[in-house]
């Protein structure tokens, strides 16, 4: 059963490679096309199908739990053909690179491919081979269009906006496509964001991205509407980025003293999955403020919302 | 440890010099209370409290007390060295009231529950003020920086690799970025262990003749240049830990002009001795890194003259006989100095290549700046820390009368000019020679 459809939002272009090249416009039209999923995902019929026929292949060359179950969700209530492929599956680890498989696969005729891979640029890359639409799932340090636009989502219906919004983001910056993403697009919605983190996690050239940059917690969550929390892999402790786990909570983590230098209706995100206790602390994670689980909820309907956008202009659509 | 009842002193008729502000008068010093109150010519004895302390210090030099910025002290783990209590009684007697301390102990200082060890030791068996560095590296392995955050919370300093560099250069990128934040000073040893190799003494003609392997001026310009590029790229504040040659004053003269928050020490060996002293394969000179040419000396001498070497250290190392007492390729290097530091800088003083005032400055108020430490100087208010220097007075130092438990001195016997008679920490005497 269908559910009557509003917007008629269709995104002008064969891929969603990365935020930049988005005009707002075109982010609020796939922001609200997403609310409407939002409701449908409520329902006990969740089925939709608007991507009847359609077939869309999940290719993962890096793990990810939360991200491709939320792209194959997304697939399937619209009503793909959805198959998964990751870095478990044979052939990947046979050695093909990643030209081959993209020609392979698209010898196959899908009409969309999710692509997560380790190396920045990488998606591009696949792109260029194939004749169907990609979808970037996050590509090295690049981009994670799709996490920064349920980002922008949760923010929206949590606080009715996101123009001039004081948001802290704080972290990893360093290696974070979710942190580059999200930079992106809340400039590009007016928000005033600002990134905390210690200068060996901070990319050289990083005011020049039109944020504000700090090195203490205090200063960066002051009057901070957003606090969105990165995580921090362990191999930086190897890489001499931070000396520890301690000193990095000590100092960077979020427990409830540092949040009390935000706003006292500020609230909390991380894109997942959290390190507790060394980036954010259980009590703050799960606390009253937490948005944390919802941003899960409103993947699957941004997911699906940029899945039927690119879908209305693929061929025979 | 001071069981003194704490009065009032006014150290009366000396020369005071306080190099903090270039003030060389002849004066009245009144400390009470653990502070300076009063630096004048004729406090007289209606200016002093009851119960002050008079010490006439006619003919004599009064000036802060000096701090030592690099000293080995044994603890924790080589107490049959020296002790933070052994180490104290020898600073005092040479006039230093504040000994800052190396993480090369073990086990090494890079945890703030080890920074907290050391300065609980200190309030409680030492005579002196006692300031510890943390390692740079975990464990002083090179290979991953130490929590710099905690430790200087937990009091260390200032930040080390020893006598030892970081090598990896991505490494010391990224501490110098990551201490910056902590507006932390990172104080580096610079030497290239791979070009030092076996060497044990200066590499020259004079090696060459005793059938040493020698050390070019090489491996520590070559360091320091790396350091300075790093310092450049990431703006970070930056300390050389001992210079001794006149190709490393070069580049840490190029660097100044550049604008770099560069300073260096070097160490009152390399200024007064040289390659020659090692004679006869003298152990009690083997350091490292080794002492130079006779050039490189006067050069780290005008250097220090004209402040473009900020500090004077002893670099304190005491060794023990048996280490000492081995063929010198196999011998232990190092030489204690925190006793002979003043004494032997006089020497310089005596001979006019260095004004007092440069001297002095370079051992209290460089320092102090430098590591933002209270002392150094004798501006009101500030600590108590004084000594009283007699300049002329001819001695011999005989090194059973030296109160480190290691008596690795390279002025064994040497004839000696000046020498401290007084040194008063926190407005309590702690040392006097009479």
């Amino acid at each position: 059963m269908n559910i009557a459809q509003k917007s008629t939002f269709v995104l002008n272009q064969r891929h969603l490679l990365g935020i930049e090249g988005l005009s707002p416009a075109e982010i609020l039209g796939l922001l609200d096309l997403a609310e409407e999923f939002v409701a449908l995902n409520r329902q006990i019929e969740k089925k939709q199908s608007s991507l009847r026929g359609r077939t869309l292949i999940n290719l993962f060359f890096e793990v990810s739990t939360r991200t491709q179950a939320s792209f194959e969700l997304a697939g399937k209530r619209l009503g793909a053909d959805v198959m998964n492929m990751s870095v478990g599956s044979s052939s990947m680890r046979k050695g093909e690179t990643l030209i081959d498989t993209a020609i392979t696969l698209n010898a196959m005729h899908p009409d969309i491919i999710v692509v997560r891979h380790h190396a920045s640029g990488a998606v591009e890359l696949l792109a260029r081979k194939v004749d169907c639409s990609v979808i970037n799932a996050g590509d090295g340090s690049h981009e994670h269009p799709t996490q920064a636009l349920l980002d922008a989502l949760t923010i929206r219906r949590n606080k009715g906006r996101i123009e001039r919004l004081t948001v802290a983001i704080c972290g990893d910056i360093l290696h974070s496509r979710v942190a580059r993403s999200n930079i992106i697009l809340l400039n590009a919605l007016g928000a005033r964001v600002r990134v905390v983190a210690p200068s060996t996690l901070l990319p050289v050239g990083i005011e020049r991205f039109g944020v504000e940059v700090t090195r203490d917690m205090r200063e960066g969550l002051r009057d901070a509407d957003i606090v969105m929390m990165l995580r921090l892999q362990r191999e930086r402790m190897n890489g001499s980025f931070v000396p520890s786990t301690q000193e990095y909570f000590h100092y960077f983590g979020l427990d409830q003293r540092k949040l009390a230098y935000a706003k006292p209706d500020a609230l909390v995100m991380h894109p997942g999955p959290m390190n507790r206790g060394v980036e954010i602390d259980s009590a703050v994670a799960d606390g009253a403020q937490s948005l944390i689980r919802e941003q899960v909820e409103m993947g699957v309907a941004v997911r699906m919302a940029v899945l039927e956008a690119l879908s209305r202009t693929l061929p025979n659509a | 440890m001071m069981v003194t009842e704490r009065r009032p002193i006014l150290l009366a008729n000396g020369r005071i010099l306080d190099p903090s502000r270039d003030l060389d008068i002849h004066g009245d010093l009144l400390l009470a209370d653990g502070v300076v109150r009063e630096a004048k010519r004729g406090i007289g004895a209606a200016g002093v409290p009851e119960g002050t302390e008079v010490i006439d210090c006619k003919g004599k030099v009064v000036t802060p007390g000096l701090i030592d910025m690099r000293a080995f002290v044994g603890e924790p783990g080589a107490e049959y060295r020296e002790t933070i209590a052994s180490a104290s009684q020898a600073a005092a007697a040479g006039g230093v009231t504040t000994i800052v301390c190396q993480p090369d102990t073990s086990p090494v200082i890079d945890d703030p529950a080890i920074v907290d060890f050391v300065l609980r030791r200190a309030r409680d068996t030492s005579i002196v003020h006692v300031q510890p560095m943390a390692a740079l590296t975990k464990g002083l392995r090179g290979d991953e920086m130490a929590e710099i955050g905690l430790l200087k919370a937990a009091g260390a300093i200032a930040f080390t690799q020893g006598a030892k560099s970081v090598t990896n250069a991505q490494v010391m990128r990224r501490a110098l970025t990551y201490a910056r934040d902590f507006d932390a000073l990172i104080v580096h040893h610079t030497e290239d262990p791979d070009i030092v190799g076996e060497g044990v003494m200066n590499e020259g003609e004079f090696a060459a003749r005793l059938g040493l392997v020698g050390v070019p001026t090489a491996a520590e310009t070559i360091m320091l240049e790396r350091d300075m590029r790093l310092v450049a790229l990431t703006e970070s504040r930056y300390h050389a830990a001992s210079l001794t040659c006149a190709e490393s004053l070069e580049v840490l003269r190029r660097a100044k002009e550049q604008g770099l928050q560069v300073t260096a020490s070097a160490s009152i060996n390399h200024l007064t001795l040289n390659e020659i002293d090692v004679g006869p394969y003298r152990t009690f000179l083997k350091l490292s890194p080794p002492l130079r040419a006779e050039d490189d000396r006067t050069a780290l001498v005008a250097a220090l003259a004209s402040g473009l070497i900020d500090v004077v250290m002893s670099d304190h190392n005491p060794q023990d006989v048996e280490g000492k007492r081995l063929p010198f390729a196999e011998a232990s290097a190092g030489a204690i100095g925190l006793e002979t530091m003043l004494t032997a800088g006089l020497r310089l003083v005596h001979s006019a290549e260095l004004p007092l005032m440069t001297l002095i400055k370079a051992m209290s108020s460089r320092p102090a700046e430098i590591l933002g430490l209270a002392g150094g100087t004798l501006r009101q208010g500030s600590p108590a820390d004084v000594i009283v220097v007699d300049l002329d007075s001819p001695w011999v130092l005989d090194p059973a009368e030296l109160k480190s438990k290691c008596k690795n001195t390279p002025f064994d016997e040497a004839r000696l000019q000046g020498r401290v008679v007084r040194t008063i920490v926190a407005g309590r005497t702690v040392y006097e020679y009479v």
